[in-house]
């Protein structure tokens, strides 16, 4: 059966993210923003180079940020490779930092479905919170929707109790009209978050992207009443960015979607751009790198 | 606070995330405590014109005194103006496009104070101004100096003479766009010109004449004389007059054509519009909502060619409503020098009452009036956004002109059914279509009798895009080679 | 007594000042034979690298607008301007011709490049249109910059000759590899300053001094070069290059001879015209 692709006008998309990221946050409303950054950031470490120590260096600032700057919050999330799952929990053990798992042969997911399901299952009886999947390009860019939805709607099932984030690789999926339709198909079968990207393709969370995104949520969740997050990832790695998202996400869905339950933004060296400016903004003077570890 | 007290904290959505006060700064505009007149390069005080403030519609205060110019200040002006269109136009080609291409790099050097300047005086928001009105000015004076040397290929060749004085009356909408619209095509010809900015726009036309100071421009080559409707009708009538534009209201527009009817005195007009904008159901809705949105709020509606008749296909027609007055909801309207206002102040007292008259008339016929809930400043003047439904084709909101942000909704079942009631009006300028199917896009685009046809987007303009309405909304064109015709006779 | 800091001249490709990989150079002489400088000779695998990194550069230069490319070419009018006494000093010393002429010929190489920034969005206009086709299908036809444009710059003194052959190019979306004349290059090597500061993206022009006869058969055979634009007055030379050139059916054009200093032949539709590629489109209006 052929697909029919909804409508997205990129132009008026493109100009629409734009002119958001034209708001000027400052002050208070600045402060604001950045503490709500930090809080809603997957602190993200996905290497072949990974270990134990480096999770566990994450883990630590993850959970405390800044410890100068005591009201800037923990980040949402760790966010690792399930053979890192282990140390990640037992890294943020006391704490309300959640251990979120790639899986599903991230970031390619070229691998048979068994292989699949069976790695999501193992990352979240390694104690994952939350599993990140992709979803079948393969399938996608051959038409095949049925299987698309088929094999999200197992993998959610594999989840058990963990909420499951689907990521749609935008960049490959190639127009904005197929972001949108590939988010009805993952809202449609489950997901509790829709993500952009792996952060391993050409290109992550553009503001257009972000925006297609959020409005189909805005529209499922009209139609159907259940709430799906959105989670950036890939591409926003300043505080500006990040403000802009936060922007598009109050200008499209309301600012009660500006909690880490409903947005979350997919991030490593974020982080340390948020602490500096949070840090300028509170002291008003421009800082250095080394003014926060790095890790 | 701990970091996880701080976490619990922040788990929670806010209940509100405000922008903050984001004013741009002022303290670099120097506006004089008075302007003169400028005529033959000069700032001179009037002769028989008065001295009248300038205010700033947000505040309802003012900022300078303007002279506006009497009937011997005319006479001097065009004086002058004569005598420096021989010089002017008998310039090598390329010697005149640097003259214009100078005006257009001193336009981009001063946006910044331009842009406030404008915002300040008119009360539009500081993100048009300094994002579309300054820059598209310095635009259209950079295309005609490309012009000033190549008019042959405007003209298949054809050998053109510039008529002489043009006079040139812009309103209080977009006034430096629109001087920069008249002076540029008229200059880059070999015209001299004679600017008349409207009553409560005046200063950054007087910014503009500093510009040509600063880019040497020769004395007399530009003048500007603020003035009401009484020194636009002498300016028009007056004997040493070679060519008129105006842009303004249809009605006075009519005056104007009936004065100098008989007279070889040629004329364009740019008037007013009640333009439609027609959502199809097969459109990118959420993308058709922005351009619904941008057609009617843009500049407070302050727009000739305002999308200000929407035109919904009956089977989206609720959606697209109720996805409309979300959106409208999100419009920050205030202060039009804080960066993040959507919709600024209302130009005048008069234009608000004229705005409240109508809608009160919308509301009187029997269509259904929403409008935005908003904290509007106590002085200054303004409207909400405003929205009608169940309008119908004869109720006075889908007919006149109201110019302002007040939008009328009527619906539609089939593609022949928009076409007509999109060209039933005595209006043309322009019109909005959006469909995903671009033969259908074509096809009902040919069919609108509009001068401006938008299809899935809204008020986009460009120097080399040409503009201008059919029927009441006037005719003549401004931009594109087109925009060069006016200015010249062609032998 | 003070010594001079002299100029090493350099190549100019991809936005950068480099030396000839052979390592070669050639002395330049003055108008009277003595010596001024050395330049280096371009080799073809200058050549090679200069075309790969002009047609890297042309996806960008061509999706710029119109207006922008305008700004670009306009602001390089400002920047040989402000450079004025420089290359006028350098023209009196080197060709031993007065100042005035200097100046005159000058002012007229910068009012060039002026008068081309205009075409950039206007030539769609006055080139493109919509065609009245007896069928119901919108179709328009639009000027397309033709690609990676080789120049070989006449043998002439002074900037006004090498402006008139390159900036058409530009104004019309192209990107440009020059061989610079192999007796005058210092003049071409100095606009890479000009260049260089006028916005113009790094790869849209490269400029490439040493001897005629390596440089324009390593462009003219050049399988990605799309256009040659043959200024060399060398009716010999300009036979071999047309006959390197169609291996890869690569457009050339040879303006006729004529006085640079005459607007009539400086100017006009001619050499945009020689380096844009019509296409045309339909659609079908109808629902």
């Amino acid at each position: 059966m052929t697909r029919r692709l909804p409508r997205v006008d990129r132009v008026g998309v493109d100009e629409r993210a734009a002119m958001l990221g034209r708001r000027s946050i400052k002050g208070e409303a600045k402060q604001q923003g950045i503490r709500l950054a930090v809080s809603m950031i997957d602190l993200t470490t996905l290497e072949g180079s990974d270990t134990p120590g480096k999770v566990r260096a994450i883990a630590a600032k993850a959970m405390a940020p800044a410890p100068g700057h005591p009201d800037v919050p923990a980040c949402a999330a760790v966010c690792v490779y399930p053979e890192l799952v282990g140390a990640a929990r037992a890294a943020v053990a006391g704490s309300d930092v959640r251990v979120a798992s790639v899986a599903t042969g991230f970031p390619a997911g070229q691998t048979p479905l068994d292989t699949r399901l069976d790695e999501a299952r193992q990352a979240v009886a390694l104690g994952a919170d939350e599993v990140d999947m992709v979803i079948s390009r393969r399938a996608y860019l051959t038409g095949d929707d049925a299987r698309v939805v088929d094999e999200i709607e197992q993998i959610k099932d594999a989840c058990g109790a963990a909420h499951l984030k689907v990521i749609l690789e935008t960049a490959e999926l190639g127009s904005y009209d197929h972001v949108r339709h590939a988010s009805m198909l993952a809202m449609d079968a489950g997901a509790d978050f829709i993500k952009t990207s792996t952060g391993k393709a050409s290109a992550g969370a553009t503001p257009g992207v972000v925006l297609v995104m959020l409005e189909a949520i805005r529209d499922h969740v009209d139609r159907t009443g259940r709430v799906v997050g959105m989670k950036p990832a890939g591409g926003v790695s300043t505080s500006k960015q990040a403000l802009h998202q936060l922007v598009l996400v109050r200008e499209t869905l309301g600012t009660a979607w500006l909690t880490p339950e409903r947005f979350r933004l997919g991030a490593s060296s974020l982080l340390n751009d948020l602490l500096l400016q949070y840090a300028k903004a509170t002291t008003g003077r421009y800082g250095r790198p080394e003014d926060f570890s790095k890790e | 606070m701990s970091a996880d007290q701080a976490s619990a904290a922040a788990t929670a959505a806010p209940s509100s995330w405000d922008y903050a006060p984001a004013p741009e700064s002022t303290d670099h505009v120097r506006l004089a405590d008075s302007y003169g007149l400028f005529i033959d390069g000069e700032f001179t005080a009037p002769r028989d014109g008065a001295r009248v403030a300038t205010v700033n519609p947000a505040l309802e205060e003012p900022l300078a005194d303007v002279a506006v110019a009497g009937p011997a200040d005319i006479d001097r002006a065009v004086e002058s103006a004569r005598a420096a269109q021989g010089r002017w136009a008998r310039l090598a080609p390329v010697e005149r496009s640097k003259f214009l291409y100078r005006i257009a790099r001193l336009i981009q050097e001063r946006t910044r104070e331009l842009a406030v300047v404008e915002t300040m005086d008119g009360g539009k928001p500081i993100k048009e101004s300094r994002d579309i009105d300054v820059p598209l000015a310095a635009a259209h004076f950079f295309y005609y100096a490309g012009w000033a040397d190549k008019l042959p290929y405007a003209f298949s060749g054809r050998d053109t003479r510039p008529h002489g004085v043009a006079a040139q009356i812009v309103p209080w909408n977009f006034p430096l766009l629109m001087a920069a619209w008249k002076l540029a095509p008229a200059l880059a010809c070999g015209n001299v010109a004679i600017l008349k900015p409207a009553p409560t726009t005046p200063l950054t036309a007087l910014l503009l004449a500093e510009i040509c100071q600063e880019a040497e421009l020769p004395p007399g080559v530009v003048s500007v004389l603020p003035g009401d409707g009484a020194a636009g009708a002498s300016l028009v009538r007056h004997p040493g007059i070679d060519k008129v534009a105006f842009t303004g209201s249809t009605a006075v527009g009519r005056g104007i054509q009936a004065e100098l009817a008989g007279r070889q005195r040629p004329l364009t007009l740019e008037l007013g519009g009640k333009s439609a904008n027609i959502v199809f159901e097969d459109a990118a809705l959420d993308q058709a909502v922005e351009g619904i949105v941008n057609g009617i709020f843009f500049n407070q509606g302050h727009v000739c060619c305002a999308g200000s008749r929407l035109f919904v296909q009956e089977s989206v027609a609720d959606v697209v409503v109720e996805k409309l007055w979300r959106r409208m909801s999100l419009l920050n309207v205030g202060d039009p020098l804080d960066k993040n206002t959507d919709v600024g102040a209302i130009n005048s007292a008069a234009q608000l009452a004229r705005i409240e008259t109508l809608v009160e008339a919308g509301e009187t016929a029997g269509a259904q009036r929403r409008s935005i809930e908003c904290e509007l400043p106590s002085r200054g003047f303004w409207f909400p956004p405003t929205l009608f439904t169940g309008v119908s084709p004869a109720h006075r909101v889908a007919v006149d002109e109201i110019f302002g942000p007040v939008l009328s909704v009527l619906t539609f079942r089939t593609q022949e059914e928009a076409i007509e009631k999109a060209n039933d009006s005595l209006y043309g300028l322009a019109a909005g279509i959006w469909t995903d199917k671009g033969s259908k896009a074509f096809e009902v685009a040919a069919a609108l009798q509009a001068g401006v046809v938008w299809q899935n987007t809204y008020n986009r303009f460009d120097p080399t895009a040409a503009f201008g309405g059919f029927k009441e909304s006037g005719f003549g064109r401004e931009g594109g080679a087109a925009g060069l015709r006016p200015y010249v006779s062609v032998t | 007594m003070r010594l001079d800091v002299d100029k090493t001249y350099k190549l100019y490709i991809g936005g950068s000042f480099v030396r000839s990989e052979s390592g070669r150079r050639d002395p330049v002489a003055d108008h009277a034979g003595d010596h001024v400088a050395n330049v280096p000779r371009a080799s073809r695998k200058d050549v090679r690298d200069a075309v790969r990194i002009a047609r890297k550069a042309l996806p960008g230069w061509r999706q710029r607008t119109a207006y922008n490319r305008a700004q670009i070419l306009y602001r390089l009018a400002e920047a040989i301007e402000s450079r004025r006494d420089g290359f006028v000093a350098q023209a009196v010393r080197d060709r031993r011709i007065s100042t005035r002429q200097a100046r005159a010929e000058l002012a007229l190489a910068v009012d060039t490049v002026v008068y081309y920034a205009g075409w950039c969005d206007k030539l769609a206009g006055v080139l493109g249109g919509i065609n009245p086709v007896a069928a119901p299908y919108l179709s328009f036809s639009v000027p397309e910059p033709t690609g990676v444009v080789a120049v070989v710059a006449p043998p002439e003194p002074g900037l006004l000759g090498l402006l008139t052959e390159l900036v058409p190019v530009l104004a019309a979306g192209n990107v440009a590899v020059v061989g610079l004349s192999e007796r005058w290059p210092l003049t071409g090597l100095d606009l890479a300053e000009a260049i260089g500061v006028s916005d113009v993206p790094a790869g849209v022009v490269g400029l490439l001094s040493g001897r005629t006869a390596e440089i324009a058969p390593a462009l003219a055979a050049h399988r990605d070069v799309d256009a040659l634009v043959d200024a060399g007055q060398d009716e010999a030379l300009g036979g071999e290059l047309g006959r390197l050139a169609s291996a890869s059916v690569t457009r050339v054009s040879r303006p006729p001879l004529g006085d640079y200093r005459e607007d009539a032949y400086r100017l006009g539709l001619g050499r945009l015209e020689a380096v844009i590629e019509m296409k045309t489109a339909w659609h079908p209006v109808g629902a």
